[in-house]
């Protein structure tokens, strides 16, 4: 018996959802790509003033025209919508100094990595691919401890796992900048042992370590728990087997465990792909603007106002725009193969 | 019984596999234990260069106070009490009730019979040195960010934003989610993968949609409420178009939108393992989709529906960029506001503080994951064994 809704149905079900990811989600995104090619400039007008001073036998005047930015009845300048093309894009971009930096006596990669958008693309690639591989490993080495350990000790042992995971990003930054910030005690217990002084966060390349570190302190819990929940649906004969074979251990995880893990490690890969991508509290716990930033931040950067400086909405428009096609590309070869699944599994049917 | 003892482990991988173990329980713990123990002192010992005088804290006890024997083990007793009680509760009622029935009873006894008790006991003459505190510790940082630096205010806003996101991404989500999992047409599967896409976005990049319209809402909301019909009953809601930057029901539906697309794709899969059985029976009976729904398939999908909310929960309370971006100084939830602390660590004090306001935020995860531990387990794994 088919009991396939009618599509009315269907549609009635999934109304509000589709309703809010189209208001919240699809339109904003349009209006984002649309802004990225406007800026909100004030509306100039030229002035004429004649100035004169006094002189014989008649005054003498000169003429001349000045440009003035019109005010408007609420006393604030007006603005309008000016079209400007890719012109956003290419202040973010800088083709010219990105040519520069390439040209002999340039500076090469050190020169392009002062560009603001370079320096975060740099830092959001090299953090995602990093953390990838680390997190896998890690999850999957305590998945497998987990499962060695009488089942009483389990309970407990997930419990302390989870909180790293479970704790807020910018707040599970913060704790780690405090061991490590001004004479913090793991500084202090580094010190000890290398018997000079150092300072975690006055060079770039030590606090993307923490970054780092977090990142997979804070993801390896999620690992763990999907790869040891699939640990204990491994079949119990395929591994009798094996043992029958004269399997050593280390093959019986390489030949039989893995494989059986082995979509499960994928899921994981991309859903790390999609949240490293998107690195973003890091750079606020542990405060590392001035040496690292990530491409997130650069947007969030440019919609925050500083001081007189107003929110740069084109800037941030173009930069959300550069983002999402980064995260695009990334997807692309994923999305491909969950569609070449689908056509499969559907001609079988 | 050959098979069993080729499998156990020998004994030097047994000691690799527990050293490891413990590593990284420690590491998992300890960033966090550290930040609760100094929350506890003032800055001379929070700071201090030998760790044994952070954890003990002689400074703080000096000038302070402190915890000592006694109240050591009024502590124990509550703990163990409570363990007990829930043990006993959990046979009349389900897990995370009596665990959160027992919360709030230790909390009182805690708060209300704990203090007289250790005063009365230290009162007995020759028990007095046991009750001398030898750990020291002071409220004095908790109190100054919840009361002097206003952290209760953003301590309500967090709960008003948290509260709308869950109630209305789990009512929204489970609609959605029950329909994609009983619908097998090629539209759902796009509208599955299109939400797949959604999810990848970076919060930013909607932001910056956001922001303009919403700063500019009051003007561009104005047609409408001159509108001919609607514009009179719109006036009846509200005089004045809303400017929706800083309202907090505009940021509860940002949210909900942003994690919609997690939310139909864990309820999916919860949804898919209910048998269509269930729902056909029903329909046999007579009843519509929507009765089915309601009838027959919700009293037996709560689990998954709790489970749904606390990711729907955690990610509304985690948030900071949204929050930071669309909410201004009055509505400001605790998480963005703590960068008001930690911005300005100008005095050891200051950073103390910034630290007590970060436990805060983090005790109410605590707790969470002590009451809620088996339903995060299935809601990490639901995505990924069903796909």
């Amino acid at each position: 018996m088919s009991d396939a809704m009618k599509p009315r149905t269907f549609f009635l079900f999934v109304g509000p959802s589709l309703a809010l990811m189209l208001v919240f989600i699809a339109i904003p995104l349009v209006s984002v790509f649309v802004q990225s090619f406007h800026v909100e400039q004030p509306v100039y007008r030229q002035v004429e003033t004649e100035r004169c001073t006094p002189g014989f036998p008649a005054p003498i005047c000169t003429k001349e025209t000045r440009t003035a930015s019109v005010i408007g009845a609420d006393g604030r300048p007006v603005t309008q919508r000016v079209f400007v093309g890719f012109d956003t894009y290419r202040v973010l971009l800088a083709p010219e100094r990105l040519a520069a930096a390439f040209a002999p006596g340039g500076g090469g990669w050190r020169a392009l990595l002062t560009i603001d958008f370079y320096k975060a693309l740099r830092f959001t690639l090299t953090f995602t691919l990093i953390t990838l591989p680390l997190v896998i490993g890690l999850g999957l080495a305590i998945a497998i401890a987990v499962d060695s350990v009488v089942q009483s000790l389990r309970g407990p042992i997930i419990f302390v796992s989870l909180l790293p995971f479970i704790i807020t990003p910018v707040i599970g930054a913060l704790a780690i900048r405090w061991l490590f910030v001004g004479d913090g005690i793991l500084t202090r217990a580094i010190e000890f042992f290398l018997e000079r002084d150092i300072a975690v966060f006055a060079q770039g390349w030590s606090i993307e370590l923490l970054m780092l570190f977090y990142r997979v302190w804070h993801v390896a819990p999620f690992a763990f728990v999907v790869f040891y929940a699939a640990l204990q649906t491994v079949n119990q004969d395929s591994l009798d087997a094996a043992l029958v074979d004269g399997a050593s251990r280390f093959e019986r995880l390489r030949y039989v465990i893995l494989p059986h893990l082995a979509p499960l490690i994928a899921f994981v890969a991309l859903i790390h792909l999609m949240d490293a991508y998107r690195v973003f509290d890091e750079v606020i716990g542990f405060s590392s603007e001035a040496h690292v930033i990530s491409l997130q931040w650069l947007t969030f950067h440019y919609l925050t106002p500083e001081g007189s400086a107003d929110r740069s909405i084109a800037r941030a428009s173009a930069s959300a725009m550069l983002t999402m096609v980064g995260i695009v590309l990334l997807l692309v070869p994923l999305l491909r193969r969950t569609w070449r699944e689908h056509r499969r599994l559907e001609s079988q049917h | 019984m050959h098979e069993a003892a080729a499998l156990r482990p020998g004994p030097g991988l047994r000691l690799l596999t527990g050293g490891f173990l413990a590593f990284w329980l420690v590491l998992a713990a300890f960033p966090l234990l550290w930040i609760v123990v100094m929350s506890f002192k003032l800055p001379i010992d929070a700071l201090a260069a030998n760790p044994l005088a952070v954890v003990f804290g002689p400074a703080t006890r000096a000038a302070r106070g402190g915890i000592g024997l006694f109240d050591l083990a009024l502590v124990v007793g509550v703990g163990l009490g409570a363990i007990r009680a829930v043990r006993v509760l959990k046979r009349s009622m389900s897990r995370p009730v009596a665990l959160a029935v027992v919360a709030v009873g230790a909390l009182l006894v805690a708060v209300l019979v704990v203090p007289p008790l250790a005063a009365a006991l230290r009162a007995i003459p020759g028990l007095g040195a046991l009750g001398t505190p030898f750990i020291g510790a002071t409220l004095e940082h908790y109190r100054a960010v919840w009361f002097g630096h206003g952290f209760h205010r953003n301590f309500v806003n967090s709960l008003i934003i948290t509260a709308g996101v869950v109630t209305v991404s789990l009512t929204v989500g489970t609609l959605a989610g029950y329909a994609l999992a009983r619908t097998g047409s090629r539209l759902a599967f796009w509208l599955l993968i299109t939400a797949l896409i959604f999810r990848a976005l970076p919060h930013s990049v909607l932001v910056a949609g956001y922001l303009p319209p919403f700063l500019n809402s009051h003007a561009l909301l104005m047609p409408l409420w001159q509108a001919p019909v609607l514009g009179d009953l719109l006036q009846l809601a509200a005089k004045e178009p809303p400017t929706l930057y800083g309202q907090p029901l505009a940021i509860i539906l940002v949210l909900v939108s942003i994690n919609q697309p997690f939310t139909i794709w864990m309820l999916r899969s919860f949804f898919q393992t209910v048998p269509t059985e269930l729902d056909e029976a029903a329909r046999v009976d007579g009843c519509t989709h929507g009765e089915a729904f309601r009838r027959v398939i919700m009293p037996v999908m709560w689990p998954g529906v709790i489970t749904t909310g606390l990711f729907s929960f955690l990610l509304a309370y985690n948030d900071y960029l949204v929050c930071a971006l669309l909410l201004d100084a009055q509505s400001q939830t605790m998480v963005p506001a703590i960068t008001q602390f930690f911005n300005r660590e100008t005095t050891s004090t200051d950073q103390i503080e910034a630290i007590a306001a970060a436990v805060s935020i983090t005790a109410p995860l605590f707790l969470l994951v002590m009451v809620f531990q088996r339903q995060i387990v299935a809601g990490l794994t639901a995505g990924a064994v069903k796909g």
